[in-house]
């Protein structure tokens, strides 16, 4: 099965990482609408690492299948200062940056599943699954 | 290396045409570069076309929305065209109407909302064909 990885450590792969997974997302066939929504989610989480995880992180992509249907799983790791408050952070205009604070809530609605496990001191990882 | 965004002046309108990737940098530094020209010149209107950006994030539709409100402080109005309809219902399902953006369907139609039209003017122009 397909695997892919890239590190996150500036502005430049935050553009690698979305368009990486537009191209994988292409491979299997998913729609124009889906691969935007896809990449969009995947730029919004990989900004997030550089700009709160100082750009320690990486992203590897993966095809699923799951019973009929195939789909694409992104995992972000970064070894930054984790997230105190996964609720407070997952809510819309709750941002510690400068920005809508729209970054995760707007990817979770971007994708089917979303996860996370983030632990202070240590790192985060989000779990992102699209099916086609 | 952040590339940097050419802005085109067609008398009192800034063209820009982002016809490439994105960079936070590059985008910051093109709200940057608008603001100056409208600061220097006698520009009034801006035009961006975001045809070519297959992924508007969070981010991007900020440096946006914030260009235009800057813009409207500098007594000037800033239309966003060209933005591909896939964007568009991303953006929305992100929770992001952008309710402040001005937005047209293409170059033309933007300089129009802004009030300026491209007309063909009549006769032989001197060193060109009319």
């Amino acid at each position: 099965m397909t695997q892919h990885r890239v590190a996150i450590g500036n502005e430049q792969d935050v553009v690698a990482a979305r368009q990486l997974v537009r191209s994988v997302a292409a491979d299997e066939q998913f729609s124009l609408l889906a691969r935007t929504r896809l990449a969009t989610a995947v730029s919004e989480l990989a900004r997030n690492i550089v700009r709160y995880a100082g750009g320690s992180g990486q992203m590897e992509v993966e095809c699923v299948r799951e019973g009929g249907r195939s789909g694409i799983r992104c995992v972000f790791t970064d070894r930054g200062p984790g997230i105190a408050d996964v609720d407070l952070a997952m809510q819309e205009g709750f941002s510690t940056g400068r920005s809508l604070g729209q970054g995760l809530p707007g990817a979770r609605r971007l994708v089917d599943q979303l996860s996370i496990e983030s632990e202070v001191g240590v790192g985060t990882q989000i779990t992102i699954v699209a099916w086609r | 290396m952040s590339t940097t965004i050419p802005i085109l002046r067609l008398g009192p309108v800034l063209l820009i045409s982002v016809q490439v990737e994105l960079q936070d940098a590059t985008a910051e530094a093109l709200q940057q570069d608008i603001l100056e020209q409208l600061e220097q010149t006698d520009a009034d209107a801006v035009v961006i076309d975001i045809s070519g950006l297959d992924v508007v994030d969070s981010f991007i539709a900020r440096v946006l929305t914030d260009t235009a409100s800057m813009a409207r402080l500098l007594a000037a109005r800033c239309v966003i065209v060209g933005m591909k309809p896939e964007v568009a219902m991303v953006l929305l399902e992100m929770g992001l109407v952008l309710p402040e953006l001005e937005t047209a369907l293409d170059v033309r139609a933007g300089l129009l909302r802004l009030g300026y039209a491209l007309r063909r003017v009549a006769g032989e122009v001197e060193g060109g064909r009319a």
